[in-house]
C-alpha cells in the first residue's frame, strides 16, 4: 500500500465509517440532548442568580460572588471527576451523564450570571429612578425596564461563552458517556481503525461550525454602535 | 458529618498524597508555561494573516480559525494521541498536547487579536506609514500595541481558559494535577485528593478570575 492509500485506509475508511455510523449518530443525539439541557438550565440559573443579586442583600451577594468565582476558576473536567468519582464516597452515585450535565450547567450558570450582572449594572441609574417614580415596583422595573435593555448587550458575550461551554460535552467521554467522542472512541477500539474518530470529528464539525458561524453573526448583528 | 470529613476533607490523606499532588501542581504550571506562549504565537500569526494578507489568505485564516474553534479540544487531543499512531506517526503525550493546544488555543487567541486589530482605526496605519515606517514596523509599534490594549480583558480571560484546559492532558496520562489526584484517589479509595486538587486550582486561578470580573464590568459599563 502506498503512503496515501494507507492514510486513506486509516482515516477515511468508508467501510469502517459505514459500520459505525449508527453508533456515532446515536452519540450525536446524546451530545445534542446534553448540550440543550446544559444551555437551558445554565442560562436560567445564571439569570436567577443575577436577579437575586440585584436585590442587594449583602451576605447573599457574597455567597453568589463566591459560587460564581468558584465555578469560573475550576476546570470543568475537575468538577466532572469530583462528582463522578468523588460523590460515591458519600454514598451518592451519579451517572456520567448526570455528572457532565451538572458540572457544565454550574459552569455556564457562573459565567452567565457574571455577564447578566454586568449587563444589569450597565443600565444607567436614571432608568431605575424614572421607572420607580412612575409607580412601578422594584420587580416590575427590573422585568419591564432594566432587563430588556440589559439582555440586549449581553447577547454577544453570552452566545460565545455558551458555545465554548457546550463543546465541553466531549468531556463526558472521560466518565463513560457515549456522546460523540465516547461513541467514536469505542468504535475505534472495536475496529482498530481511527476512521471512526474521523467520523466523530466530522460530526462535531457538522454540529458546531453552524453554531460558531451563528456566534460570529450575532456578534456583528448586536454590536454596540461605538 | 464525620463520614463526610473522612471521605472528602481527610488531612491524613492530604499529607500522604502531598508529594505527588505537589508534583502534579508543578506539572500543571509547566504545561501552562508551554501552552500559553504556543497559543499566543499561533494567535498572532493567524490574526496578522486574517487582517493583512491577500484575500485568499484572509479567507483561509478565517476558515482555519472557525475549524479549530468548532472542534472540542479533547477531540483534537484524542485524535492526535490515539489516532495518528495508526498512520505510523507515533507522537508522545507532550507532542500531542503541544500540537493540540497550538491549534485550539491559537484559533481562540487569533480571533481575539483579530477583533483587536480591527478595532484600531485605519488612519493609525496610514499615519504611521506616512512617517516612513515600513508595514512591519507600523504593525509592531503602532497597530499591535493598541490592538492588544483594546482586547486585554478577552486576552486575560482566554489565558485563564487555557490554564484550566491543561486539565484535559490527564486524559493522555500526562502527570499533571488532575491526573495525580485521580491516581491518589484510586490508591487511597478516598475522594480527598480530588478535593485538594480542586482547592489548588481555585487558589491558583481565583486572583485571575477577580481581575477579569473587574475588567469585564468596566468594559460593559463603559460602553
Amino acid at each position: 500500500m502506498g503512503g496515501f492509500e494507507s492514510f486513506l485506509f486509516s482515516f477515511f475508511n468508508l467501510k469502517v465509517m459505514a459500520t459505525y455510523l449508527p453508533l456515532v449518530a446515536k452519540g450525536f443525539g446524546l451530545t445534542v440532548l446534553l448540550a440543550l439541557l446544559i444551555v437551558l438550565c445554565g442560562l436560567a440559573l445564571g439569570l436567577a442568580l443575577a436577579v437575586l443579586r440585584s436585590f442587594g442583600v449583602r451576605v447573599l451577594n457574597w455567597g453568589i460572588i463566591f459560587v460564581v468565582d468558584l465555578f469560573r476558576a475550576l476546570p470543568p473536567l475537575v468538577i466532572i471527576v469530583l462528582l463522578f468519582f468523588g460523590l460515591p464516597a458519600a454514598g451518592i452515585t451519579v451517572s456520567g451523564f448526570a455528572a457532565t450535565w451538572l458540572s457544565l450547567t454550574l459552569v455556564l450558570m457562573a459565567f452567565a450570571e457574571e455577564i447578566y450582572w454586568a449587563g444589569i449594572t450597565a443600565v444607567p441609574k436614571g432608568q431605575w429612578e424614572a421607572a420607580r417614580s412612575t409607580g412601578l415596583t422594584f420587580l416590575q422595573t427590573l422585568r419591564l425596564v432594566v432587563l430588556p435593555q440589559a439582555l440586549r448587550i449581553t447577547i454577544p458575550p453570552l452566545t460565545n461563552r455558551t458555545i465554548a461551554i457546550t463543546k465541553g460535552t466531549a468531556l463526558g467521554s472521560v466518565v463513560g458517556v457515549a456522546e460523540i467522542l465516547g461513541a467514536s472512541q469505542s468504535a475505534m477500539s472495536f475496529s482498530a481503525n481511527p476512521s471512526a474518530l474521523t467520523l466523530g470529528a466530522i460530526a462535531y464539525l457538522i454540529l458546531f461550525i453552524p453554531v460558531v458561524a451563528f456566534g460570529r453573526w450575532v456578534e456583528t448583528r448586536f454590536a454596540w454602535k461605538r | 458529618m464525620q463520614d463526610f470529613t473522612f471521605a472528602f476533607l481527610n488531612l491524613e490523606i492530604v499529607r500522604e498524597a502531598w508529594p505527588i499532588l505537589w508534583s502534579g501542581f508543578l506539572y500543571t504550571i509547566a504545561l501552562s508555561l508551554l501552552t500559553v506562549p504556543l497559543g499566543m504565537v499561533g494567535g498572532v500569526t493567524l490574526a496578522l494573516l486574517a487582517t493583512s494578507g491577500p484575500w485568499a489568505v484572509r479567507l483561509a485564516a478565517a476558515a482555519w480559525t472557525d475549524l479549530f474553534r468548532a472542534i472540542p479540544p479533547l477531540v483534537l487531543l484524542v485524535f492526535l494521541y490515539a489516532g495518528l499512531p495508526f498512520a505510523g506517526f507515533d507522537i508522545s503525550a507532550w507532542g500531542a498536547v503541544a500540537i493540540g493546544f497550538f491549534l485550539n488555543t491559537g484559533a481562540y487567541y487569533g480571533e481575539v487579536l483579530r477583533a483587536g486589530i480591527e478595532s484600531v482605526p485605519r488612519g493609525q496605519m496610514e499615519a504611521a506609514r506616512s512617517t516612513g515606517l515600513t508595514r512591519g514596523q507600523a504593525l509592531a509599534h503602532v497597530v499591535l500595541p493598541q490592538a492588544v490594549r483594546n482586547v486585554m480583558p478577552d486576552l486575560i480571560s482566554n489565558t485563564l481558559e487555557v490554564v484550566k484546559l491543561t486539565s484535559i492532558a490527564s486524559v493522555v496520562a500526562l502527570p499533571e494535577l488532575l491526573f495525580q489526584a485521580r491516581q491518589a484517589q484510586s490508591v487511597t479509595y478516598n475522594a480527598t485528593p480530588i478535593v485538594a486538587a480542586a482547592v489548588a486550582y481555585f487558589l491558583l486561578l481565583w486572583p485571575l478570575v477577580r481581575l477579569i470580573s473587574r475588567l469585564e464590568n468596566k468594559a460593559m459599563v463603559g460602553r
